[in-house]
């Protein structure tokens, strides 16, 4: 069921999405009838009017889901399930044609001969007017001043129309037909062109690690595919093609002769060393700007114009052989779109960190399987399970090691034939160290529970020594001034400021997390308590002490009580504070919890799994905060009502 | 049972910051018998509810003292009951639990304890409310619990302070002739401190009317109203001549009391 649902993955959020917009507008409507029915019996500013309307709970869930879905693309690939893998075919014919488009002004702006031809003679220009007058002699001068003269020449001789030689226009000529070609190509359509069974065996879109499938499984993408494979090797030709101009064959080589035989005398150790330093800098500056202008890169604009219309047309040929694809990419595909990269397309914008929420179900299913020998789990411990937990485990946390030496007597040491007879103390060092078999009872188990149990335990703790010191602090002046500046010396400080102290003194296993949660709860237990029990009134206290109440039972059956709607908003706000301190402290150390998750996806950037557990922690959150209300509710109907 | 006394009873508070020394009460001197029913009336700040207080046990005087028979009082105790304005009812209990509070607290029999309780629900007139939250019930409902709890304790002596100030004028009539009734019936010695005129000519068989500065009784009249109320209507009562003359004469006092305060400051 669950195998076919995953697989399925598409259809159930089509189905899903149906449903969602259907009870977002059906909520609206009866959201606005209920607030017309309402509207005369209530003012403005009366609480009434925030009880009830559980109707724009549904509107905004379903509000929040609709959008996660459109921005994660969960809605494109619900009803457009091929879409990805057909823009990832055009991506593909992008990525082909992109170094040709690179150097053309439908890809950049300028013509790349142009770029060349500009910032070139600018830098021969600056080069002359900083010819450095001290280290040269007049000869060298002139000779220099004409050399880029002549190098700029190898400029205009090229950007020349009339230079442009028959090879380089033969060229030219059949790469605009071969992309007109490939132009035609597309127009015509897929025609029968079918998927290979390799391409169709592939996961489909986002239900492997592999976001998007490369090979095409449409005829569509069968035709983009075959169409980036051919301008791939057009684009390889245009690379290939170069401007020789005959003139500037000749020009080239005199050159490299007269910028050698300035190198030579340079070289000849006739000079002293900054001068030789300063003319090798100046002569190395003009050598560098030659040999960018010495391999035929710069055509005459004239001849690229068909080429760049070819690639226009070609734009064209993809646009309409898209066809509805088009639509769908702009309305449901929020975003830069898909972009293929050497080995994988991947989703761009939205989608590639906010995954879909049918996945995140899907990996939190996977997790949330106990069966790790079946891939269930996350580092090989369930998520949620249980498992049988020897009793002498828990008697060892209990009972120090201590108990045992203090017992009188020696422990046994080997006799003269080699073997040991344990005596009664050892028998009492094996209790206290858990090495005796006392049966074993079922336990919860797992990264949830591991959180979970931190959590509780340091609560509880807070709790039973937190509230009684709380109660003595607000009825006693000794309490209050002693323990006070103890508690808010190190209440202020962020929990996490601690964390690395008492991981450090604690240890990064359960122990250090619990007693750093304990802190927190702790410091929150005493304040609210102490709040509690100092807020007592005065004329409860008297009418018991009248009625014959001693002082513990006052503290008992009127402080007590009187305190417990603070001492129940302490403990809900102290859940809230120690499962957000947890989280960040199992990011910091440790090798299990929800917080470790998290930990590991992030350095691996799985975003799914990320998610995964940001939910794991909302609804656990969300599900402490429900049952504290409820027992607010049954524990103290009375608050607010002395 | 015994008299309460007070000898020369003196309470001095002192502003610790300015060390200003303030007599809220001086000189005290009475001697309530077994019975009696004495209503206390004065102006505020006259130290009325600082007398009650230091009877109470819940302050300690700072000159004389206080005594029940040959007890001298400095802790609050059963033998004294208490019933506040606001009814100081537990409002985490329900209307039974807050009744026989000083019972459990002497750790009775429970059953005995339920038996009480249902006999002064009745007396009091809230018979089948024991198990309804005490705030559920009106003001007027809320104060019966609190005799109720109060009585329940069989104290030697009730204070009350203020106990029917927070209630609407026609429950306030009810609950003073409840404790008319009450008192009759128990025969207890009975303390009401209230700011009402028509309410300490009512329930007062003596009445003290007190004045500030310092704190001390003014004038102290003994009046017929009490034992008159148990038979006749308390409203035929207060159309009486004589009724009339006291209250008005008492409104003069207390009235020249609050001008007196007024020029001073």
């Amino acid at each position: 069921m669950f195998e076919w649902l995953s697989e399925n993955r598409a259809i159930v959020a089509a189905v899903l999405i149906i449903v969602m917009f259907g009870l977002f507008v059906w909520s609206i409507v009866v959201g606005r009838k209920q607030a017309k029915l309402k509207a005369n019996d209530e003012v403005f500013g009366d609480p009434v009017r925030t009880k009830g309307g559980w109707y724009w709970a549904v509107t905004g869930v379903t509000a929040l889901m609709l959008v996660w879905f459109y921005y994660s693309w969960g809605m494109a690939r619900a009803y457009f399930p091929n879409a990805a893998n057909e823009m990832c075919q055009i991506a593909k014919l992008e990525e082909a044609v992109s170094p040709i488009k690179a150097a053309l002004p439908i890809g950049s702006r300028y013509y790349k001969s142009t770029l060349l031809a500009s910032r070139n003679s600018d830098q021969l220009e600056e080069l002359l007017v900083q010819l450095p007058a001290t280290v040269f002699t007049d000869g060298e001068k002139t000779e220099l001043q004409d050399l880029i003269i002549q190098i700029r020449a190898l400029i205009a001789n090229s950007s020349n129309p009339e230079n442009l030689n028959q090879q380089s226009k033969d060229e030219l000529v059949g790469l605009s037909q071969r992309l007109n070609e490939l132009s035609s190509f597309l127009e015509a359509g897929p025609g029968d062109m079918t998927p290979s069974a390799e391409a169709l065996a592939q996961p489909r879109w986002g239900t492997t690690f592999t976001e998007i499938p490369i090979l095409p499984i449409t005829s569509k993408g069968m035709l983009f595919d075959a169409a980036s494979v051919e301008a791939a090797e057009i684009a390889g030709t245009f690379n290939k093609v170069r401007n020789r101009v005959p003139e500037n064959g000749r020009l080239i080589e005199d050159i490299k002769e007269r910028i050698e035989a300035i190198k030579e005398t340079n070289a000849s150790g006739s000079f002293d060393e900054q001068v030789t330093a300063d003319r090798e800098d100046y002569v190395k500056a003009v050598e560098r700007i030659f040999k960018r202008l010495d391999d035929g890169l710069i055509f005459p604009a004239a001849a690229l114009a068909d080429v760049n219309s070819a690639i226009a047309e070609l734009d064209d040929a993809s646009h309409a052989a898209q066809g509805g694809l088009t639509t769908a990419d702009a309305l449901l595909f929020p975003g830069p779109g898909i972009v293929k990269s050497k080995t994988q397309c991947t989703e761009q914008g939205s989608a590639r960190w906010l995954p879909k929420p049918t996945d995140v179900v899907a990996t939190f299913m996977r997790l949330a399987n106990p069966d790790v020998e079946d891939g269930g789990g996350y580092r090989g411990f369930p998520l949620l399970w249980w498992d049988w937990l020897p009793v002498s485990n828990v008697v060892a946390f209990f009972v120090p090691d201590w108990i045992a030496d203090a017992w009188p007597g020696e422990y046994a040491s080997h006799g003269p034939d080699g073997t040991i007879t344990p005596n009664f103390k050892d028998k009492l060092l094996a209790f206290a160290q858990g090495d005796v078999n006392l049966g074993h009872v079922p336990m919860l188990d797992g990264h949830i529970w591991d959180s979970l149990f931190r959590v509780l335990v340091a609560l509880a703790l807070g709790i039973f020594l937190g509230v009684p010191l709380g109660l003595f602090m607000g009825v006693s002046r000794f309490f209050k001034s002693f323990f006070d500046p103890l508690i808010e010396l190190y209440r202020p400080v962020p929990p996490l400021a601690w964390a690395p102290l008492i991981l450090t003194i604690f240890g990064i296993q359960d122990d250090g997390k619990i007693f750093l949660l304990f802190m927190v709860a702790f410091a929150i237990m005493v304040i609210s308590a102490r709040t509690g029990a100092s807020g007592v009134q005065l004329t409860k206290i008297r009418a018991s002490h009248s009625l014959g109440a001693t002082d513990r039972q006052i503290m008992w059956n009127v402080i007590l009580p009187n305190a417990l709607p603070e001492i129940l908003t302490g403990i809900r706000i102290a859940v809230g504070v120690c499962w957000g301190t947890l989280v960040a402290a199992e990011m910091l150390a440790g090798t299990t919890g929800v917080g470790f998750i998290e930990n590991i996806a992030r350095t691996v950037s799985d975003y799914e799994l990320i998610w995964v557990t940001i939910l794991i922690m909302g609804v656990l959150g969300l599900i402490f905060d429900l049952i504290m209300r409820w027992i607010i509710q049954k524990t103290i109907p009375w608050r607010g009502m002395g | 049972m015994a008299d309460l006394v007070c000898e020369h009873l003196n309470m001095t508070f002192t502003n610790p910051q300015t060390g200003a020394a303030v007599e809220a009460l001086k000189d005290i001197n009475f001697n309530l018998k077994k019975g009696e029913l004495l209503s206390v009336l004065g102006p505020s700040g006259c130290g009325k509810t600082t007398l009650l207080n230091v009877i109470a046990g819940f302050i300690n005087a700072t000159g004389g003292c206080a005594k029940l028979g040959d007890q001298v009082i400095d802790a609050p105790g059963v033998e004294r009951g208490m019933v506040f304005q606001q009814g100081a009812l537990f409002e985490w209990l329900p209307v039974s639990k807050n009744v026989d509070f000083g019972l459990r607290m002497k750790k009775n029999n429970a059953a005995e304890n339920a038996k009480l309780v249902e006999k002064w629900l009745d007396i009091v007139g809230l018979q089948g409310f024991g198990d309804t939250p005490t705030y559920q019930l009106s003001g007027g409902m809320q104060q019966r619990v609190a005799l109720a709890r109060c009585l329940i304790n069989d104290p030697e002596v009730i204070l009350m302070d203020e106990p029917l100030g927070a209630l609407d004028a026609l429950t306030r009539e009810k609950m003073q002739s409840l404790v008319l009734e009450l008192w009759k019936e128990t025969g207890k010695t009975i303390m009401i401190i209230t700011h009402s005129v028509e309410e300490a000519l009512l329930l007062g068989e003596r009445l003290f009317v007190m004045a500030p500065r310092p704190g001390r009784v003014h004038k102290e009249y003994r009046l017929p109203f009490a034992e008159r109320g148990l038979k006749e209507s308390l409203r035929e009562i207060k159309h009486d001549p004589y009724f009339s003359e006291v209250r008005e004469e008492i409104l003069t006092m207390i009235w020249d009391m609050e001008e007196e305060i007024m020029g001073r400051v």
